[in-house]
């Protein structure tokens, strides 16, 4: 065995390179789409990353996840309508019309998104256990229905985003220029989560996820840690929810719907809760499986059921877990 | 002699039972204060109620000359007031080595460090290793709790809170299903303690009480009854009726 | 607001608060006895509003598919005992979650393969269909007869619940569920029991939903929701509990749909009154949880139990 190259080590690093040449590996199959397909996935796998922080390490189990995607994807959506429009952001003290510029629409969507994670974060972490999920789940809600009530951005309709964010040096209508760009992310995210996982931050949110009451008798106010960990999870699944909603190009409630949320859940214990690099697997095989599925039958649904309830109870470690292994330096 | 800490008239009630009824506790500084009681005393009430982790009804604590009533259990655990728990209360995926280097990392002030791995993390770990060996405890290191013996988990818990350095210790039934050795060890690790860290200790093993403490309080049915230095509390005819019987 | 509008709107709070009992009593008691979040009690209250649809139209009388909506629920609850949830009770939340979770996405689709994906829409039977005069005010006979079934099973319940030995069990599993293992009730069969009976009143509440809401794929997330909204306000484990939140979430939610849309069009375009106050009210559901989370955790009527 060569010095610190460990089976966990190899397939982290088979991923890496994956995700580097990806889009020439489809190019050379003589399928470019499955380039835009694999965007879809990456950009999913954001998300879910944040989301294994905290239900994979910090215990936190959120069913209100896809709030803080939707506002991501509601922040670039509102701004690029205005922005086409020539119209007035509503609600602020200045007239602003806007913006296609992602260096500004990408800060903002991260920024709302952490705001009302850290506002529904401070009340839900006032419960524990299955009334943190309902409450997570109950905010999530109110913000679907009051989006789908608004009628200034076409309610449950959603809205259509005619033109992509603009970056410099990047076309997002390039579909290799996307997918870097969201693999780009999506490699930052997870380096920064697994640093935040093994500093004495990740030990805090780790003891409290084993043993609360004795982390809180040692001294620890766990609640204010673990409000940082949701905050940050909100605000990465806001970036996740930016570049959705220029991928498909338009924006709506169902983005924020609890069904999402669930999608988002599933993906976490597919590819293998707290490990943070199984949130790529896991949106591997969730979104592989619906489009593999679909080809055979369009009833693939009936299989998916089935296959979650398995994982669920023999094969918890998932799909990550079963290819790398323990973590060595965890 | 300066009170380290001191509960006044502390009331629970639990439905219509009162399992502390007006307890009040003097325990001086450096001492080894011992609480012992029947089963049902209201012995462990008592400690929850002096750690945080219940509120009275009534009554007061006060800690190293400040009223502590109202303070959540985290931050008299800041102020150094650490206690032990009945089941040893640990973290079972961590090792030996985790605790400790866990219980440094509290004093350090904040946990707020989000980029150095807490794992390789000398300033930690060394000291934590030091510790645990001052205890000889150095061969449990690298075992996880969950793969450790009860009596071990108890010495891993007294290193992770000694390790805190507290001013004082709140120890629930420290010696419970411990072997003979491994009670002579922790008789020896809290006698050294003596004049350094004030302790409360909740324990059946008369032997260890009568050995170890300065002073005893007796409590029954949520009451303390006798308190006094151990002769005269084996002495006490009310204890002895109340409680020990034919053991003095 | 006229008096004749508020005699009907509390009556629709009360025939929605009953099909919510119906729905929240199985759940309380499956949550409060073995600790087991199920998020697939919709799917029975859908598997009872299909089934029992099909049954009416297919043999023209309305008891009958009432009785075999129940009947299917059952059946489906049996199974689903059986092959999923049994492995879940000693699972952590997040597992019963997601495997629940699971069932849905199965069941869905599976109704799907049968029925096909429109919504099917029945009607109240003929001898149900006539309004009824209530001091006056005409409300539909079929509306009744809900709130009169849901009495029935409330007294039902009650029956079971303080009066036999039965009920005595489930009570006691309810606040400790270790405790009435050690003391030698067999606590499988209670729960096979509780689960059965819960799952035939979601069947109920679906079969008698049938006639008045549409008959669709999903159907049973929305009011799945809506009875953790209960469970929560009326206290976990409690059949009491649920009652009263039922009750309060069936007026609530009535009083707001009806008041709000005409409170918002003094302010707003028609339109936009109707959409917003038909979200506000949903959002006021969820408020009125978030509050009782916050405030009360364990809501109106606590029982005890160990998770």
């Amino acid at each position: 065995m060569i010095a610190g190259l460990t089976r966990y080590r190899i397939v982290v690093l088979a991923g890496l390179v994956l995700l580097a040449v990806f889009p020439l590996i489809a190019n050379a199959l003589g399928d470019p789409y499955l380039t835009v397909q694999a965007t879809r996935i990456v950009i999913y796998a954001i998300a879910v990353a944040g989301l294994d922080l905290i239900i994979g390490f910090a215990g936190l189990v959120s069913f209100g996840h896809a709030a803080f995607f939707g506002l991501g994807a509601y922040a670039v959506g509102i701004l690029a309508h205005h922005a086409m429009d020539n119209t007035t952001v509503p609600f602020l003290p200045f007239a602003w019309h806007g913006s296609l510029d992602g260096l500004v629409q990408f800060p903002i969507a991260i920024l709302v998104a952490a705001l009302f994670a850290a506002a529904i974060g401070a009340l839900s972490l006032r419960t524990t256990g299955v009334f943190f999920i309902m409450i997570t789940l109950a905010f999530a809600q109110m913000l679907f229905h009051f989006f789908v009530s608004l009628p200034t951005y076409n309610g449950e309709d959603g809205l259509n985003i005619w033109e992509r964010s603009r970056f410099p040096g990047l076309d997002l209508y390039n579909d290799h220029h996307f997918y870097y760009l969201s693999a780009a992310v999506l490699v930052a995210v997870i380096w920064l989560l697994r640093r935040i996982v093994n500093s004495r931050f990740g030990v805090v949110l780790r003891a409290g996820r084993q043993n609360e009451q004795r982390l809180v008798a040692l001294g620890v106010p766990v609640k204010r840690y673990r409000l940082v960990a949701f905050t940050i999870a909100g605000a990465i699944a806001g970036l996740s929810g930016a570049l959705n909603a220029n991928f498909v190009e338009f924006v709506g409630p169902s983005m924020m719907h609890w069904s999402q949320s669930g999608e988002f859940m599933v993906m976490v214990i597919l590819g293998g809760m707290g490990s943070i690099h199984g949130a790529l697997v896991g949106a591997v095989v969730l979104l592989g499986l619906e489009e593999t599925l679909s080809d055979i039958t369009e009833h693939w649904a009936l299989f998916l059921g089935p296959i979650l309830i398995l994982v669920v109870l023999f094969a918890r470690k998932g799909v990550f877990g079963f290819l790398a292994g323990r973590d060595p330096d965890a | 002699m300066t009170t380290m800490l001191k509960a006044e008239g502390l009331v629970k009630r639990f439905g219509g039972l009162a399992a502390n009824d007006g307890v009040s506790l003097d325990v001086a500084e450096g001492s080894i204060h011992g609480l012992i009681g029947p089963n049902g005393a209201g012995k462990s009430t008592a400690i929850n109620l002096l750690s945080g982790e219940a509120k009275p009804d009534e009554g007061s604590v006060t800690f190293a000359g400040s009223d502590i009533t109202a303070l959540p259990p985290h931050a008299r655990a800041e102020r150094g007031l650490q206690r032990s728990y009945q089941v040893a209360s640990l973290f079972h995926e961590f090792t030996a080595l985790d605790h400790v280097a866990l219980a440094l990392q509290t004093r350090a002030g904040h946990s707020f460090r989000f980029f150095t791995a807490a794992r390789r993390d000398a300033s930690l770990r060394d000291p934590a290793r030091t510790r645990l060996a001052a205890l000889g405890l150095e061969g449990l290191a690298e075992r996880r709790i969950a793969d450790i013996a009860h009596g071990e988990r108890r010495q891993v818990e007294l290193a992770m809170v000694l390790a805190t350095d507290p001013t004082m210790l709140l120890l629930d039934e420290p010696m419970a299903g411990m072997g003979r050795t491994e009670r002579e060890a922790m008789v020896t690790t809290l006698g050294a303690l003596k004049g350094k860290v004030t302790i409360l200790l909740v324990e059946h093993d008369m032997d260890v009480v009568f050995a170890l403490a300065d002073i005893i309080t007796v409590m029954v049915k949520g009451q303390p009854i006798a308190t006094g230095d151990p002769a005269s509390i084996r002495a006490d005819a009310a204890v002895r009726t109340a409680y020990l019987g034919d053991m003095a | 607001m006229t008096l004749p509008l508020l005699l009907e709107q509390t009556l629709n709070g009360f025939q929605l608060g009953m099909m919510l009992f119906l729905m929240a009593s199985g759940l309380t008691l499956t949550f409060g006895i073995m600790g087991l979040i199920n998020l697939a009690h919709g799917s029975l209250y859908m598997v009872g509003a299909y089934v029992g649809a099909s049954v009416m139209m297919a043999s023209g009388s309305f008891v009958l598919g009432v009785v075999g909506g129940m009947a299917a629920a059952g059946v489906a609850g049996v199974i689903l005992e059986f092959a999923v949830l049994r492995h879940l009770y000693d699972r952590d939340h997040l597992d019963q979650v997601l495997a629940t979770f699971g069932v849905i996405l199965f069941t869905n689709e599976l109704v799907k393969v049968m029925w096909g994906p429109q919504a099917i829409f029945s009607a109240p039977p003929d001898w149900l269909s006539q309004p009824v005069n209530l001091f006056g005010v005409p409300y539909p006979a079929y509306r009744i007869a809900i709130i009169v079934a849901g009495l029935a099973v409330t007294l039902f319940l009650r029956h079971l619940i303080l009066n036999t030995r039965l009920g005595m069990r489930i009570r006691a599993g309810a606040t400790n569920r270790e405790m009435i293992g050690a003391l030698g009730v067999n606590i499988g069969l209670l729960f096979n029991v509780v689960f059965g009976i819960g799952a035939m009143l979601a069947g109920l509440a679906g079969a008698l939903a049938g006639p008045i809401l549409a008959v669709q794929i999903g159907m049973g997330e929305n009011i799945l929701i809506l009875t953790f909204v209960v469970i929560i306000i009326g206290g976990v484990g409690s059949v009491r509990g649920a009652f009263v939140g039922a009750l309060l979430v069936g007026l609530v939610d009535t009083y707001g749909r009806a008041v709000l849309p005409q409170v918002l069009r003094a302010l707003l375009p028609p339109s936009a009154a109707d959409g917003i106050g038909a979200s506000l009210s949903d959002i006021g559901i969820y408020l009125l949880m978030a509050v009782v989370l916050v405030v009360r955790p364990q809501g109106l009527f606590q029982v005890t139990n160990s998770r």
